[in-house]
């Protein structure tokens, strides 16, 4: 029952949202229509979902500063950051002016573009790694990598013009073109051809019972 | 005619197309399963889920644990459904090895599926004492907050082998490149095309697209599983021929004048 009953709302909800998207009245037969129904109901299960989330948050890093384990500290300004935001949000309220938004703005906003900026280290690092010419591929890579950042950037555009055997050739036809509209575009939509594929073949196994791996088990 | 009596059609005739595709494409795929009842279908092996046993031992050897993380999304999405299946897989192996699994979710309800996908694996190997429900946590919705606490982890408690499948982002890269500076074996796998090329410069292994699909058969080599890869295959084969028709006809009706032809084509394909 702990297995067949998943597998049963799942092919229902499932097979429910499959035939609303072909036949429009039986998606207008509810008000809100069927698939919004469905749609609401997740976001009710999502939000109670949250205490999960916050208990285990909670009670895992509670319990390494009750340990004293290595590294507690961070455990404790996890917490005095979770606890102290959401009494600002309650008892302060979240307006313009409030400490709560002062926070959002000021320390939340920060950190996470400071998150996002590493981004440009990496890809410079993973760079550096990946268009090492070392075989025929990795060079091919590298070239195409050239041209596509030379065309990228105003200097580049102006020095292209003035190369000398490659005066006749438009940058901007030999990128947009052949490289990114031609090789590039190719590559990715097999990927997504085969990923969606992929997709309906694995959404059809879980609305038929035959993948319950994520359920835990056969 | 009085437009006020106009009711609802039963079917979208816009939709045929779909309706066809899908219908035909789920008829393969019964096929194929029906067969592989009867007969073994061969499938390629695939590097990224050969080297799970390497990079588990690896990690048992060095006496570190095993990090997976399975994507930035819900479980509505079928990607993070993939990713709980394998997670499945290798959590039977370090609880094979007595190693220890951590798995740091981005959603609560991701984290209270993987730890029953991940407690499940403990008790099929009879390990259910060794299952620790903590190390399956929670740390935050917020994509670069999520971001932060995974790096921590990674360069805190430095695991040797990293997995990182499911759907990913902008964060792709900044994952895969802090687990490549800790020295750990990493293995990726996602259907997002603009975060594969992250992947594969950063993970000893990736696995592209629809290999990440194909994981939970490729590992369970269940013949019902392999019948429906077998019949994904086939619909994929079917879709190549049909591009490559296509392109054919459409480019003979430009030489010779057939527009019928072409808008024919056109209305079958369009989405």
């Amino acid at each position: 029952m702990k297995r067949q009953l998943p597998i049963f709302i799942t092919f229902i909800a499932g097979i429910t949202m499959i035939i609303q998207f072909f036949l429009p009245r039986l998606e207008h037969a509810t008000v809100p229509p069927l698939g919004d129904l469905f749609l609401n109901w997740f976001l009710i299960i999502f939000a109670f979902a949250y205490i999960l989330g916050g208990a285990s948050l909670v009670v895992v890093n509670f319990s390494k500063i009750a340990k004293s384990a290595p590294g507690w500290g961070y455990n404790a300004v996890l917490l005095v950051g979770l606890f102290g935001t959401l009494a600002a949000g309650l008892f302060g309220g979240i307006n313009e002016g409030s400490l709560f938004r002062y926070i959002f703005n000021y320390v939340f906003t920060p950190l996470s573009a400071t998150m996002f900026a590493l981004l440009a280290f990496f890809i410079a690092s993973a760079a550096f790694r990946a268009f090492k010419a070392k075989t025929m591929e990795a060079t091919l890579l590298l070239i195409a990598a050239l041209i596509v950042m030379i065309g990228q950037v105003p200097l580049g555009q102006a020095l292209w013009s003035h190369l000398p055997f490659l005066k006749g050739i438009s940058l901007n036809i030999l990128i947009d073109d052949w490289i990114m509209n031609g090789f590039n575009a190719a590559g990715q939509r097999a990927i997504i051809l085969g990923a969606s594929l992929g997709l309906i073949s694995m959404s059809l196994k879980i609305l038929l019972g035959i993948e319950r791996s994520y359920l835990g088990g056969d | 005619m009085d437009l006020s009596q106009s009711q609802m059609a039963w079917f979208n005739l816009d939709k045929l197309n779909n309706f066809i595709g899908i219908f035909l494409f789920t008829a393969l795929i019964a096929w194929f399963i029906f067969h592989a009842r009867h007969r073994s279908l061969f499938i390629r092996k695939i590097a990224g889920l050969s080297a799970i046993d390497e990079a588990v031992g690896r990690a048992t050897e060095m006496g570190r644990p095993v990090l997976y993380v399975p994507g930035l999304q819900d479980v509505d999405n079928i990607q993070t459904l993939a990713a709980l299946s394998i997670l499945g897989h290798v959590a039977e192996k370090t609880a094979e090895y007595e190693t220890p699994l951590l798995c740091p979710c981005c959603r609560s309800v991701v984290m209270s599926t993987a730890q029953e996908v991940v407690r499940e694996s403990y008790i099929r190997v009879g390990k259910a004492d060794d299952f620790v429900r903590d190390n399956i946590r929670y740390l935050s919705d917020d994509q670069f907050g999520y971001v932060a606490g995974v790096d921590g982890l990674m360069i805190r408690e430095k695991p040797a082998a990293i997995f990182f499948m499911g759907p990913f982002y902008a964060e792709s890269l900044i994952l895969a490149e802090t687990g490549h500076s800790t020295g750990a074996i990493q293995i990726a796998g996602t259907a997002e095309a603009s975060q594969l090329p992250f992947f594969v410069a950063a993970c000893d292994y990736t696995l592209i697209g629809e290999e990440l699909y194909a994981a939970s058969a490729c590992l369970s080599r269940d013949p019902v599983q392999v019948g429906s890869l077998k019949g994904q295959d086939a619909g994929k084969a079917i879709i190549l021929g049909a591009i490559l028709l296509s392109c054919l006809l459409i480019t003979l009706s430009q030489i010779f004048g057939w527009s019928g032809l072409e808008e024919t084509i056109r209305a079958v394909f369009r989405t």
